[in-house]
């Protein structure tokens, strides 16, 4: 018969959160390359002024367009100025906007979709808007947001923003759909919890793995957003370096230093990809059946 | 010579020496014979029968032993010899009806998809073969069945479509794995029938996979019981049943709920705690977005529990059972008709008005998996309730420590998180967060339907004793008409939505006037044996 005592209860085996991370940064030398080359963007990002060995702003006639030496290590700009440290400085502005439209997206998704998944009428109205949403290219929302608005970072930021929001909705949405149905739900709400306390507990911590996964998708994809709205002179004030700008205003220079194009859409790339890499890291990680089927294989 | 004989087979995990979960099994099936291979949830039963058809997961590995099938070792046979022996030389049949067909696939070709790869019949050949095979399995209007998407048909049918893609090569051992288990009594009493039938017709050997005692009375010739990967005993089915050898045999005999309704308790109080008046549920119809059929799911149910007393609603998938405790709950809202709780109509109050009714009414649900928000401590999951009605959080969480002890668990259990416990202790902590409101009535809705009969039998005993104890009034919904002959006082009885029979339980169950009472109760297997003490009922009456 089976046993119902103390002793076949297993002793707890919780993970701390730092183990968890740990795990996953070394979880393949790949995506530990990944998180280096991240932290490394970051920290020479975040303290750009002491790192950078020019004025990233400052305008040198003499020194325009050269080429990559010893005094400018990857050449300089139409303008004279030193092409490294627009590009380091550059990383200010695409990291914030990036970090930032993901937390706001997912805050925002989150709600929404806590409020679609649960209350019904809720959900026939705000789905179809977010159906609506959908409808419009992103990118075009964007630039008709910019314009309507006027550039600086926080337009930007909304711009970038709203796009995402609709498809962390359908996300949480379908969590919400399908964790309301669970018998732990229905006996809360038996036990006469109320409604906002029955998504803090029960429903939040459900969608919470799939959202975290989602915003490092959308991170990237938000910085990808920003350099094109940047390159299209719908972005950030031409003054601020973004890796966009930088972009945008070496285009017509290609053929003489084809570096102030390719050196910030490189660092563009490998960002992108970088924190895309630890997505999918975070993903198998908080996913157990993706661990799973990485057994059987 | 045997057709299956399975030597010490010893099956792993990660093929490690000390993590065995098959240990030394050894079984012999005759042509034409019916062995059952009986156990609890993880007694190995359903690995053997994969490590035979060569289907274990890749995790699992056979590491001694041997598997012959007519003298040739399976656990050395290629994947391609496998591959030429399944649905030839063996075959199986599983659990889900439901998921173990293609969706997309007509029913017909799926049959006819077996003899494409096994044989070199014709088109038309094949196609009247899967029909014959279809009527063999008593499939009504063949010619237009045969043209049906699975999700066309009903479970049963489902299932008599696999048997008939398990059978058309006429194999010598069918596997069944709890062939039964996920069907209505009434079907499952036709399924089994018809495998009886066809091993007669086909004069296969049946390997037959149950947890199900009654199942075993009713399809076995010799008997295999299983526990935790090792074999108890091997009998004949007369004879296991009679005298069983081993202690676990003995106790698994008598976890057996006997289908005799329990001896009538005198009622102890005239309170009503719990009643509706004619309530209805209807799903669908007409609306503003939606057109549709209207189901009605629950119709002109008219109950009343006494306060310590037990009411059992009876019925099969469909019925309406779990409509009407999830009315009854307010966790879907009653279309028409009263619900009293304590003598309060709940049926139509705001969520706000129904908040101080909710401690007087909770309930247990069927699957102990899901019923635990797993990423919060069971205390916390017991204490939710009367912290939101204002009971300090130290006090709260004594009286969990209290209730964990109640139900048999130890107090310490309040830190610790669900997936550290077994299903049967999941289910109490259930019962307990239930209890923790104080209330007058606990709905049970399946509650011991997914445990395993030892299991299911301690948590019987403990509503038993709470009820004793607390004068509790329960609604114990369930299907299966031995748990409620055990423990229900008065019996209702639902199909298509409607109340079909509804008193007390000696006269529901021991005297039914209905047709569908009597059907339901005839095909209850295991209905002849008295269980508990070892011989059939007829037996006792002499």
């Amino acid at each position: 018969m089976t046993d119902q005592t103390a002793a076949n209860i297993a002793p707890p085996d919780r993970p701390s959160a730092l183990s968890r991370v740990r795990e996953i940064v070394f979880s393949s030398p790949l995506v530990f390359i990944a998180t280096a080359i991240l932290v490394l963007i970051a920290l020479s990002a975040l303290f750009a002024p002491w790192v950078v060995p020019h004025d990233p702003v400052r305008l040198q006639p003499a020194v325009r367009l050269k080429p990559p030496s010893d005094t400018f290590w990857l050449g300089t700009d139409a303008f004279g100025r030193d092409l490294f440290s627009r590009i380091i400085t550059g990383g200010q502005i695409s990291l914030v906007v990036g970090v930032l439209a993901a937390v706001c997206a997912v805050l925002f998704g989150l709600l929404l979709g806590l409020l679609a998944g649960y209350i019904r009428w809720v959900d026939a109205v705000l789905m179809r808007m977010v159906d609506g949403l959908m409808a419009i290219p992103s990118i075009l929302l964007a630039i008709a947001i910019v314009s309507l608005w006027g550039a600086s970072l926080w337009t930007v930021l909304v711009a970038i923003t709203i796009p995402e929001v609709p498809r962390v909705v359908r996300l949480v949405r379908s969590l919400v759909l399908s964790a309301r149905e669970e018998p732990y739900v229905e006996a809360a709400i038996a036990a006469g919890t109320p409604t906002w306390l029955i998504m803090r507990r029960h429903l939040v911590p459900n969608t919470l793995a799939p959202l975290i996964i989602q915003g490092t998708y959308i991170c990237a994809s938000a910085i990808l957003t920003e350099a094109i709205l940047s390159f299209l002179g719908a972005g950030i004030n031409p003054e601020t370096p973004s890796w966009g700008n930088i972009m945008a205003e070496g285009r017509i220079y290609f053929q003489i230093n084809p570096g102030i194009v390719l050196w910030p859409g490189l660092v563009v790339s490998v960002a992108i990809l970088s924190i895309n890499l630890l997505g999918d890291a975070v993903r198998d990680a908080l996913d157990p059946r993706m661990a799973k089927r990485g057994i059987e294989r | 010579m045997s057709l299956l004989e399975i030597n010490d087979l010893r099956i792993a995990l990660n093929g490690e020496q000390d993590k065995q979960v098959v240990k030394g099994l050894n079984l012999s099936i005759e042509p034409g014979q019916t062995m059952c291979l009986v156990g609890e949830s993880g007694s190995g039963k359903s690995l053997t029968a994969l490590a035979t058809m060569g289907l274990l997961p890749p995790v699992l590995k056979p590491i001694a032993g041997t598997i012959n099938l007519k003298g040739e070792d399976m656990l050395k046979a290629s994947a391609s010899r496998m591959r030429e022996l399944r649905a030839v030389s063996m075959s199986m049949i599983f659990q889900e009806p439901m998921t173990a067909l293609n969706p997309v696939v007509r029913v017909g070709q799926q049959i006819e998809e077996v003899l494409e790869f096994h044989s070199s019949m014709s088109k038309s050949a094949r196609a009247k073969r899967a029909k014959e095979m279809m009527e063999a399995v008593h499939l009504p209007d063949v010619e237009k069945m045969y043209r049906s998407f699975p999700h066309q048909l009903s479970g049963g049918q489902r299932q008599r479509i696999m048997i008939a893609m398990a059978l058309v090569m006429r194999p010598q051992l069918l596997i069944a794995d709890e062939p039964t288990t996920a069907l209505d009594v009434t079907t499952q009493a036709q399924i089994l029938s018809l495998i009886r039938e066809l091993r007669e017709d086909q004069g296969a050997a049946v390997l037959f996979i149950t947890h199900d005692m009654g199942v075993v009375s009713e399809i076995a010739d010799d008997v295999t019981v299983l526990k935790l990967g090792e074999v108890m005993e091997t009998q004949s089915v007369d004879n296991l049943l009679r005298h069983p050898q081993t202690d676990y045999t003995r106790d698994l005999l008598q976890s057996v709920p006997s289908q005799v309704p329990r001896l009538a308790r005198a009622q102890t109080s005239d309170n009503i705690v719990l009643a509706t008046q004619d309530l209805n549920k209807t799903y669908g119809g007409g609306g503003w977005f939606s057109r549709g059929r209207e189901v009605k799911a629950a119709q002109d149910v008219s109950i009343s529990l006494n306060k310590g007393r037990t009411l059992g609603i009876v019925g099969e998938s469909g019925s309406g059972k779990t409509t009407v405790a999830r009315c009854i709950m307010r966790l879907i809202d009653p279309t028409s008709g009263k619900v009293m709780v304590d003598g309060t109509d709940i049926a139509t109050m705001s969520q706000k008005e129904l908040k101080p009714h909710r401690k007087d009414i909770q309930i247990v649900f069927q699957d102990p998996m899901r019923s635990l928000n797993p990423r919060i401590e069971v205390g916390q999951s017991i204490i939710e309730g009367p912290l939101n009605f204002g009971t300090p959080r130290h006090e709260a969480l004594k009286r969990a420590r209290e209730l964990l002890e109640l139900v048999g668990l130890p107090a310490s259990a309040v830190d610790r998180f669900p997936h550290q416990f077994s299903g049967g202790q999941r289910q109490r902590i259930a019962i307990a967060r239930a209890l923790a409101m104080d209330p007058d009535v606990l709905v049970a809705d399946e509650a011991v339907s997914a445990l395993d009969v030892s299991v299911q039998a301690q948590v019987l005993d403990l509503l038993a004793e709470l009820q004793e104890r607390l004068g509790l009034g329960i609604l114990f919904i369930t299907h299966d008409l031995g748990v409620a002959a055990q423990i229900c006082d008065d019996v209702l009885v639902m199909q298509y939505g409607q109340v079909v029979e509804y008193g007390p339980a000696a006269q529901v169950l021991g005297a039914p006037k209905q047709d569908y009472t009597k059907a339901l109760i005839a095909a209850a297997p295991g209905r002849h044996w008295d269980f508990a003490n070892f011989r059939p009922f007829a037996e006792a009456a002499n």
